[in-house]
């Protein structure tokens, strides 16, 4: 921030250049970028609270992005309320597994980038866009990751030009790949992902689909310790995030509550395990 | 050997001024207006691509007028200004002050110290809770500063304006009635000639909307405009429930869900 040593502009920030913040901010404060902090050689892993399972289900008219709320160290829950699913922008959305401290400043960055290029080039990224400059910044935190910090996020949002929700899952090297359907990342996702295999059906409603996803989730839970599973008695929900034509919006609490009433009650009849 | 000329101070920075100010002059004019609901920006620009008038952060956005890429210069480093400023402390430690500040400072050093000054003049406007709490700078070619109340005029005519303006604007105006002054003083040609007609496709039109959670800034365009510039079309300011259209529409949906 050397703008308040003199109180002028830096000529950095006159100079014509990319559009990218990340860009700018590798070029002219690099201590602030993600993953550019020197890697320690102290043989250890660092312990920090991780993020489990993340839910993505495509259905007609958009796509959604859960998680649920718990975050573990070690075998400790350190954290029953966290969130893992933001807004990357006005029709994107990403939802984080892994070291959560890490992952949390990535988005946050990742939101910032999206919104800079927007801002100096007047429109929006295309989606494929956003999801590779997402995979750039995997790329930059390999160092980390090999300490055991990484971080993989799944990125949804609404392709405007397509008019369909798109889904794209990542690893730890930047890869990305693009999802058919529905997909699930972090410890819970084995289980998660065979819960969606077994519900998810072509033209799907919104409503649906949130109950799908909400399903998935309670599947995680189940049967993953470090996926936090509907809290009734604490009133803690999953994170649902819709994106569609209109833009990214949250499902409300009230009507998390009544999906997760009915999958719970409904788990409760004996004899209808699944449903 | 060629003796070099002396020139006073006095002589070179009023030439400067002269050059600045002539430069400005020539276009086209801006004019920036507070309304009830936030602060709108009216330019007479046919390019739909490149604006006078942008966002700059969640409740500030930029104005300008004079050489394009002068200004777009200084666009682009007050937004890199404020999204470094809101990426490394908080988006509510980004502020409209320091940016004219930083914008001041800049274009006193260019003033002053490059061979040719800016020719622009810009405005930081930031909306506020209420009418009373907007603040609006503007900033001229030789980084001087002014804190203006309710609303300013900038490039060509913008004396004849202002003093169209100050007769006929007040507190308490809608989105609507803010509009159709503007563009009725904008229409009126600065050579004198009669008063043209403006439709919305030769309008940029942008606001704050003080009503809108996080980013402001919409750009106001097509058929909103026209309703709101029709004096027979009950439209009075931009709906509230006004969904995202597509490129550059900046509505953000609310990003707390967990209330």
């Amino acid at each position: 921030m050397s703008a308040r040593d003199t109180g002028r502009l830096p000529s950095a920030y006159l100079q014509p250049g990319s559009s990218s913040f990340t860009e700018f901010l590798g070029a002219h404060a690099p201590q602030l970028v993600p993953g550019s902090r020197a890697a320690m050689h102290t043989g250890a892993a660092v312990e920090a609270p991780h993020g489990t399972t993340i839910v993505a289900v495509a259905y007609d008219g958009g796509v959604l992005l859960a998680g649920d709320r718990r975050a573990t160290m070690g075998n400790l829950i350190a954290n029953h309320e966290m969130r893992k699913v933001f807004a990357a922008d006005d029709y994107s959305a990403v939802g984080i597994a892994g070291t959560a401290g890490v992952a949390i400043e990535m988005v946050r960055l990742f939101q910032v980038e999206l919104e800079h290029y927007e801002k100096i080039e007047g429109e929006l990224l295309s989606l494929v866009g956003k999801a590779n400059r997402l995979a750039t910044m995997i790329r930059g935190n390999l160092g980390m990751a090999m300490q055991g910090l990484s971080v993989v996020p799944l990125f949804a949002g609404y392709d405007l030009d397509g008019g369909r929700g798109r889904i794209f899952s990542y690893d730890v090297t930047g890869g990305c790949y693009e999802e058919h359907d529905y997909h699930s990342v972090g410890s819970g996702s084995l289980f998660a992902r065979g819960a969606l295999k077994k519900l998810w059906r072509q033209q799907l409603s919104q409503d649906d689909a949130v109950r799908v996803t909400i399903e998935a989730l309670y599947d995680a839970a189940d049967d993953d310790s470090a996926t936090g599973g509907p809290d009734l008695g604490r009133r803690i929900w999953p994170t649902v995030a819709i994106v569609d034509a209109e833009g990214v919006r949250f499902c409300s609490s009230e009507v998390l509550e009544g999906v997760v009433e009915q999958v719970v009650s409904d788990r409760r009849t004996p004899g209808s395990r699944t449903r | 050997m060629s003796m070099p000329f002396y020139v006073s101070p006095e002589q070179l920075m009023k030439d400067r001024a002269d050059y600045a100010r002539k430069g400005i002059a020539r276009g086209r004019a801006v004019i920036v207006v507070a309304y009830d609901r936030g602060i709108a920006f009216v330019a007479e620009n046919p390019s739909r691509a490149l604006h006078k008038v942008s966002e700059i952060y969640d409740r500030i956005a930029f104005a300008a007028v004079g050489k394009y890429n002068e200004f777009e210069n200084l666009r682009v480093a007050g937004v890199r200004y404020a999204d470094l400023r809101g990426y490394s402390y908080d988006r509510s430690d980004v502020t409209a002050r320091g940016l004219a500040n930083a914008y001041a400072q800049t274009l006193g050093t260019v003033f002053t110290q490059e061979s040719k000054p800016y020719e622009v003049e810009i405005v930081v406007a930031q909306v506020g809770a209420d009418q009373e709490s907007d603040q609006i700078y503007r900033l001229t070619y030789d980084g001087s500063v002014a804190d203006e109340r309710g609303f300013v005029a900038m490039g060509g005519g913008a004396d004849r304006i202002s003093t169209g303006l100050d007769e006929q604007w007040r507190v308490g105006l809608d989105l609507g009635e803010v509009l159709r002054l503007a563009v009725a003083l904008l229409a009126v040609d600065p050579q004198g000639e009669e008063t043209r007609t403006l439709g919305a496709d030769q309008l940029e039109v942008a606001v704050l909307d003080r009503s809108r959670p996080r980013r402001t800034f919409r750009r106001v365009n097509g058929t909103l405009l026209e309703a709101l510039l029709s004096t027979d079309d009950p439209t009075k300011d931009v709906p509230l429930n006004d969904v995202a259209t597509g490129v550059h529409d900046t509505h953000r949906p609310d990003d707390e869900p967990l209330a």
